[in-house]
């Protein structure tokens, strides 16, 4: 079966698949399918009947898990994804300790690291991913371009291979077996609300300005904040570290010590664990210097409140989450979840994820999906010729705004760290619980 | 034809008391076990089971990812030696403290007003059930709702600027301990009121008249008739407010803006993080600890000995 899907002339395949679903359906769109859904095709025609009746189970956070994909899916290649969007604390959870509820995991690298050692996942064969080569080469070799430097953290190359079809254990270069598939991913700063900071804000460390007491928020989801601490203790100058994504005991006494300081001394407002909870703080005026997630500032915008998503010299905290396929998958559905990974990168699925301010796995194939202007917007920095508007049709940016930090090369290419799981986690969460309860 | 009826009947009944005395003593013996099995068994599969195996999961192994069947005392080890614990201990204590005696003051004083002052019977099942009417939307939205009400651009404080009371707005409404024993004494106020209502409803008007007649005041009557005489409604009262209290993890988080910490919280925050071991053991301290308090309660007021 592999043989001959992978082993048949593409070109053919897809022109043959194509044609005949553009006759079955016959809609005008189908343009659009035709270029992205090459994926769809060289199926036996009885497993293409077949794969009506099969349902995929994902979860995964509420960032990538959307209706619409599903909606889409059920459009494009006829089997039922049916979508369940959780907490990343409830992802990693359900991940490790409920296998056998799901078929298809949309987690993120850093807490991939936490779940496929357990044994839960497995891994994928690249050779039946049709847009393996154009997946951008951060999650293959950890460098955006060849001259870029890699990142701290937990880099998604870091966890994007095992070594063999079996193993559990992550790979240092690229193989064969991927546990992964980019799916959505991008580059975290600082949120202000200009209107009331009263300056330009530059740094990670002007979270820490007592000028903004009171009036200054931070994440508390363990594993990212700290990441957000660390920048901003690196900016000051306190802290020298070996990696931010792999702190030492010591480095992380002494980043806590100094965010414990802060605290004590009434820096913090609130501490939010929610993106609800991050927009509220922010539209309310409670916060007005925040570590946020574009999406969020996004939505403070909307609500008519100036926010920016601000650019820092030091660098963006990045953050990815990727498709996995569960242990327990075989067949029929195994096949039909590699139609979904190949749907998935063959741009609808992008261009929905690029238009939202997120990043797809394989911008090539997003581009065909989006218009000129949309992609100048988001992909290259240049002020919006005519209105942006969202996925669902909403006016994000008026025409003439330009992207928050400019372009995919500059925002990704000035990563300073991932979001990590480290090897003194377990000290790291006891010290961060005790940052929040001093 | 009853008549001829009964010697036959009676003949064969000289076996039959014997019999169906046995049966019937037996029935007797076994019928109070079968009435309490149901209970028995839903507390045994869906209390004392669960219970059981928290204790046996708290000494358990962990590490990020799995948790190991064995018998280590480090979650122990680590819960007691962190000044994080008890200093957390501390404050749920504290929050505890303070909406037990403010819910208290509040519960006993409406109570009161309910069970003495109204005179028709009407009227107090009228103002009682008005006494329940948040009950009718869920206890986060109440919670909630506080939020942009106490804010810094909140309600109150653009309010109380208008109003020119204050000139920069009061930072300590929100996300703060204040906000925090505000939720509680709003949402638990009524599991005060409720037993210490019904306690009073039982007490005998003529203990009110006489203490009266005998020259009491109404502050004497209030300290030295009803007062004693509440006890076991103020006991029910505090058993549902401390552990509540001391239970809760989402009003601390939310009003506090995440900035103060409570059992709870500390619980909910290993479990996310698949610390189960370590939530466990924290789980059977603080069950410890409640069922101190509890019984630290009883011993000063016997419930059963009152009621």
């Amino acid at each position: 079966m592999t043989e001959t899907r992978t082993g048949s002339p593409l070109s053919a395949g897809t022109t043959t698949g194509v044609s005949r679903r553009t006759l079955l359906k016959g809609t005008a769109a189908a343009a659009g399918v035709a270029i992205g859904s090459g994926a769809i095709t060289g199926f036996p025609t009885i497993w293409a009947q077949n794969i009506k009746n099969v349902t995929l189970r994902q979860f995964g956070t509420g960032v990538s898990n959307l209706n619409a994909v599903a909606d889409k899916v059920k459009e494009d290649l006829g089997f039922t994804l049916q979508m369940t969007a959780l907490d990343s604390d409830a992802v990693a959870q359900r991940a490790v300790t409920q296998p056998k509820s799901y078929d298809i995991a949309d987690i993120e690298y850093w807490i991939c690291k936490k779940v496929f050692p357990a044994g839960v996942m497995q891994p994928m064969d690249v050779s039946k991913i049709k847009n393996f080569d154009k997946i951008v080469p951060i999650f293959v070799n950890g460098k955006l371009t060849p001259e870029s430097a890699v990142a701290q953290g937990t880099a998604p190359h870091t966890v994007g291979f095992v070594e063999g079809k079996d193993s559990i254990k992550f790979a240092k270069s690229a193989t064969q077996w991927m546990t992964l598939i980019p799916t959505i991913y991008n580059a975290d700063t600082l949120g202000i609300r200009p209107d009331l900071v009263g300056r330009p804000i530059s740094s990670w460390k002007d979270l820490l300005d007592p000028a903004f007491k009171g009036k200054a928020s931070i994440l508390n989801i363990p594993s990212i904040g700290i990441m957000d601490a660390a920048m901003v203790c690196e900016a000051m100058g306190e802290v020298k570290y070996g990696d931010k994504g792999n702190m030492t005991k010591e480095e992380i006494d002494k980043t806590l010590k100094i965010m414990t300081d802060a605290k004590k001394a009434g820096q913090f407002r609130a501490f939010w664990k929610t993106f609800d909870e991050s927009v509220n703080l922010m539209s309310s005026g409670e916060v007005i210097i925040q570590s946020m997630w574009s999406p969020a500032v996004a939505a403070v915008r909307a609500k008519g409140i100036q926010c920016v998503y601000q650019p820092l010299k030091e660098g963006y905290r990045a953050w990815g989450g990727g498709l996995g396929i569960a242990k327990h998958l075989s067949g029929l559905e195994l096949e039909a979840a590699y139609e979904y990974i190949n749907w998935y990168l063959s741009g609808w699925v992008g261009a929905y994820l690029n238009r939202q301010g997120y990043y797809s796995a394989v911008l090539d194939t997003a581009k065909e999906h989006m218009s000129p202007d949309e992609w100048a917007f988001w992909m290259e920095g240049q002020p919006a010729k005519t209105d942006i508007l969202s996925p669902e049709g909403k006016v994000m940016e008026k025409a003439g705004a330009v992207r928050d930090g400019g372009s995919f090369q500059d925002r990704m290419g000035r990563v300073a760290c991932w979001n990590a799981v480290m090897d003194e986690d377990r000290y790291m969460v006891r010290k961060w619980n005790e940052f929040v309860a001093a | 034809m009853t008549v001829s009826a009964v010697p036959s009947e009676a003949s064969s009944a000289s076996a039959a008391p014997r019999g169906g005395g046995v049966r019937r003593s037996v029935l007797r013996r076994v019928a109070p076990y079968l009435q309490a099995g149901p209970l028995a068994l839903a507390l045994l599969v869906f209390l004392l089971i669960p219970i059981l195996t928290i204790v046996a999961v708290s000494f358990w192994d962990y590490d990020s990812i799995r948790i190991y069947p064995d018998f280590v005392l480090t979650n122990y080890e680590e819960l007691l030696t962190s000044p994080v614990t008890w200093k957390t201990y501390l404050n749920t204590v504290k929050f505890a403290a303070l909406t037990w005696v403010i819910t208290l003051l509040i519960g006993f004083t409406v109570a009161y007003f309910l069970a003495f002052h109204v005179q028709s019977t009407t009227w107090q099942m009228v103002l009682f059930l008005v006494c329940t009417i948040p009950f009718w939307t869920s206890n986060i939205i109440r919670m909630i709702s506080w939020i942009p009400f106490l804010g810094r651009n909140g309600l109150l404080n653009s309010g109380l600027i208008s109003a020119g009371l204050i000139d920069q707005p009061l930072e300590f409404l929100l996300f703060s301990d204040f906000a925090v024993v505000l939720a509680f004494v709003h949402l638990y106020a009524l599991f005060m009121v409720v037993p210490i209502f019904n306690s009073m409803m039982r007490i005998d008007r003529a203990l009110v008249e006489a203490a009266r007649d005998g020259g009491a005041s109404a502050a004497q009557v209030v300290w030295n008739v009803i007062l004693p005489l509440a006890k076991p409604g103020i006991a029910i009262g505090s058993i549902f407010v401390v552990t509540l209290v001391m239970g809760d993890f989402i009003t601390v988080r939310l009003m506090s803006g995440g900035q103060s910490a409570s059992i709870g919280l500390m619980i909910a925050n290993e479990i996310s993080l698949l610390q189960y071991p370590a939530a466990a053991a924290n789980a059977v301290v603080l069950l410890a600890v409640v069922l101190i308090m509890v019984v630290a309660m009883l011993r000063i007021v016997d419930i059963r000995k009152e009621l």
